[in-house]
């Protein structure tokens, strides 16, 4: 995009490397705030639709199309509120921590080939890193609102967030040790192919480990059954009972962010990432790699294409997650805080690591998945060339002297 | 084909030249990382000084991501901000109740900081000034890209750096003995914070205790007297009277 940006339109460099990199930043900021707005109108429908219940039908049409739109101009209209005994700084930056750290996470996620913020190479190990960080503003919150309401629920999320990243971490390892590599867009690239590609479907083990990722990513990000932080019925509403108005809907951005980033993140690690489970692209002769020679029309629509179908199956697949989430919330009731603790130390933790140990035990006596025959052979050669000048040479390199690499869709 | 448009040849007549992003950046997180520094040492409460401790790590590991050395900025983020987590849960619960909330040191106490910090400051400027040249990496990329290197020096190998000349069987130290050193400083925190930590022993009993070993009054022992006698009540006697009656 820099490359683009200096030779077509004529811009100097450091004017290039700044467009390029508020273009990633509001795209991504769009995701997430956007993605908010979908996601609470889809929580009420959902919820509305599983309790027997029709949900928003007047706002912007039959279906309440524009519920979210509406709350959201609620929330901007609501009087912000401070509790009298407050610490005043604490306050008011704590809605930023938390969403910044959700914001910051979704930098090294991958939305399609080569459509990634910021390509690291050791992208899974900063996300997880990150994502921790969102329970600072949590606790900052809980501790800044002098209510003991909040007290107590920003402690349970603080014990609880601090417990689940062990299994959390185990399960992620996995697909990172078949993978070979932390870069999300290698792990997602060696899952190409057919759908029993997918890490999931690699052995048993993987495929059991995914639901312990699947019960820990709904722990880390504190929705029901695990929403200890904020029972209702006990805290009130926990962390956020004294917040209103815009601080408030900040904190659910950043719920809504992290839910749809873990999503993301099982798509990544386990369910494909990008690729779909049948590789339409790949049969129809299209390509991700821009041609160099001979640009035949396939040669300059593919790549754009592919890329559109992989952000079109990995949005898909994030979605499902959500929605997935959303589910489990609506159906499940919430847990008393000693079982979720026993959930993750007694459940989580050794079933994790006993899977964690026979997928490593798998990879030794049976590389190249649950039949190998079915592996796609091309996939070293595939990884090969991801890595190779063809068009990766920018992220090969790490920041260089001149400004900050940033990786976007050419 | 290039398109200049209007508003690159504008922005390209302005006297900004190239702005460099890397040196923006990086003063940026120095400036982050070294005022946050200082906000933990002035702040008063806990809590805001573990959040200012959280902004100053986290800017250093925004230093390691500039640098390329993004396992190591990771890292940063993983271990040192993410251990700040418990500090700030400790400080929190500490602080939580009225006495703890600020603390306030004398201003002796600033004093013999303010020399203490100077000196260290002093000492590692020093350190760093004496450095012959910085090396730059080549272009970019280094040249060894695993801390092999760096692990061998700390056990006290030097592949990075043989000994050269005539001491050439001479073995180098390495990093051995500052590695000890800090290992036993941290030792000493740890034994330090474990004597601080530790369960104290309690000259007089709880009153909980006290009450409960109190000898019942008469009513309730003739009560319980009461309850033993009965033929149809299993057990042994009242819960007041516990096994001692």
């Amino acid at each position: 995009m820099v490359e683009l940006l200096t030779s077509t339109v004529g811009l100097p460099g450091w004017l290039a490397w700044t467009v390029a990199a508020l273009v990633s930043a509001v795209l991504i900021l769009n995701v997430i705030a956007g993605g908010a707005l979908v996601f609470i109108w889809a929580e009420r429908k959902v919820a509305a639709r599983i309790q027997d219940r029709l949900g928003p039908t007047r706002t912007g049409g039959r279906f309440g199309w524009l519920q979210s739109l509406a709350d959201g101009i609620k929330l901007l209209a609501k009087e912000d509120l401070m509790p009298e005994g407050a610490d005043g700084m604490l306050f008011k930056l704590a809605p930023y921590v938390s969403f910044c750290a959700s914001f910051c996470a979704f930098i090294a996620l991958p939305f399609a080939f080569d459509v990634v913020g910021q390509r690291l190479n050791v992208a899974v190990f900063f996300v997880v890193a990150v994502l921790g960080l969102e329970v600072f503003g949590v606790i900052l919150a809980g501790y800044a609102s002098a209510s003991k309401w909040s007290l107590f629920g920003a402690m349970r999320e603080a014990a609880q967030v601090v417990s689940y990243e062990v299994p959390l971490g185990m399960c992620v390892v996995v697909p990172v040790m078949l993978a070979g590599s932390m870069d999300m867009v290698t792990i997602a690239e060696k899952q190409a192919g057919w759908a029993w590609n997918w890490y999931v479907f690699h052995d048993p083990f993987t495929f059991v480990i995914f639901w312990i990722y699947v019960v820990c990513a709904v722990a880390s990000v504190n929705r029901a059954p695990f929403d200890l932080a904020e029972a209702e019925s006990e805290l009130v509403a926990g962390f956020h009972t004294e917040y209103s108005g815009l601080r408030w809907s900040f904190f659910f951005m950043a719920e809504y962010g992290s839910m749809f980033l873990v999503s993301a993140m099982a798509a990544v690690l386990f369910l494909g990432g990008w690729n779909g489970p049948i590789p339409v692209a790949a049969l129809l002769g299209f390509s991700e790699a821009t041609g160099d020679t001979a640009p035949s029309l396939v040669q300059l629509v593919g790549p754009y294409l592919v890329r559109l179908v992989g952000l079109a199956n990995l949005l898909g697949k994030a979605t499902l997650g959500v929605l997935i989430m959303m589910w489990i919330r609506w159906s499940l009731p919430r847990l008393r805080i000693d079982q979720v603790m026993a959930v993750c130390l007694k459940y989580c933790t050794p079933i994790a690591a006993v899977m964690f140990a026979g997928a490593m035990l798998w990879q030794v006596f049976l590389p190249g998945g649950l039949v190998p025959g079915l592996r796609r052979p091309g996939g070293e050669i595939r990884e090969g060339w991801l890595e190779g000048p063809g068009g990766r040479a920018a992220a090969a390199e790490p920041a260089t002297a001149d400004g900050k690499v940033v990786q976007v869709t050419p | 084909m290039t398109l200049v448009l209007p508003a690159a040849a504008l922005v390209n007549a302005l006297p900004l030249g190239a702005i460099n992003w890397h040196t923006v950046f990086f003063l940026l997180f120095a400036v982050v990382a070294c005022g946050s520094a200082i906000a933990v040492v002035v702040a008063d409460s806990i809590v805001r000084m573990a959040l200012y401790l959280v902004f100053s790590l986290g800017a250093v590991a925004g230093l390691f991501l500039l640098a390329g050395a993004e396992f190591v900025g990771a890292m940063q983020l993983m271990i040192y901000v993410g251990g700040t987590l418990v500090l700030l849960v400790f400080g929190v619960m500490l602080t939580a109740q009225t006495p703890f909330v600020s603390i306030k040191s004398s201003g002796g106490d600033r004093i013999l900081a303010g020399f203490v910090a100077t000196a260290l400051l002093g000492t590692l400027l020093l350190a760093a000034l004496a450095v012959p040249a910085w090396r730059r990496p080549a272009s970019g990329v280094l040249a060894a890209p695993t801390a092999t290197p760096l692990g061998m020096a700390l056990v006290g190998v030097r592949v990075d750096d043989p000994p050269v000349g005539a001491d050439a069987t001479a073995t180098r130290s390495g990093y051995l003995l500052p590695f000890e050193i800090v290992s036993v400083h941290l030792l000493a925190v740890l034994v330090g914070a474990a004597y601080l930590a530790r369960a104290k022993r309690r000259k007089t009993p709880r009153a909980i205790e006290e009450v409960a070993s109190r000898r019942p009054p008469a009513a309730v022992l003739e009560h319980a007297e009461a309850g033993r006698h009965e033929p149809n009540r299993s057990g042994s006697g009242s819960v007041l009277t516990g096994g001692s009656a």
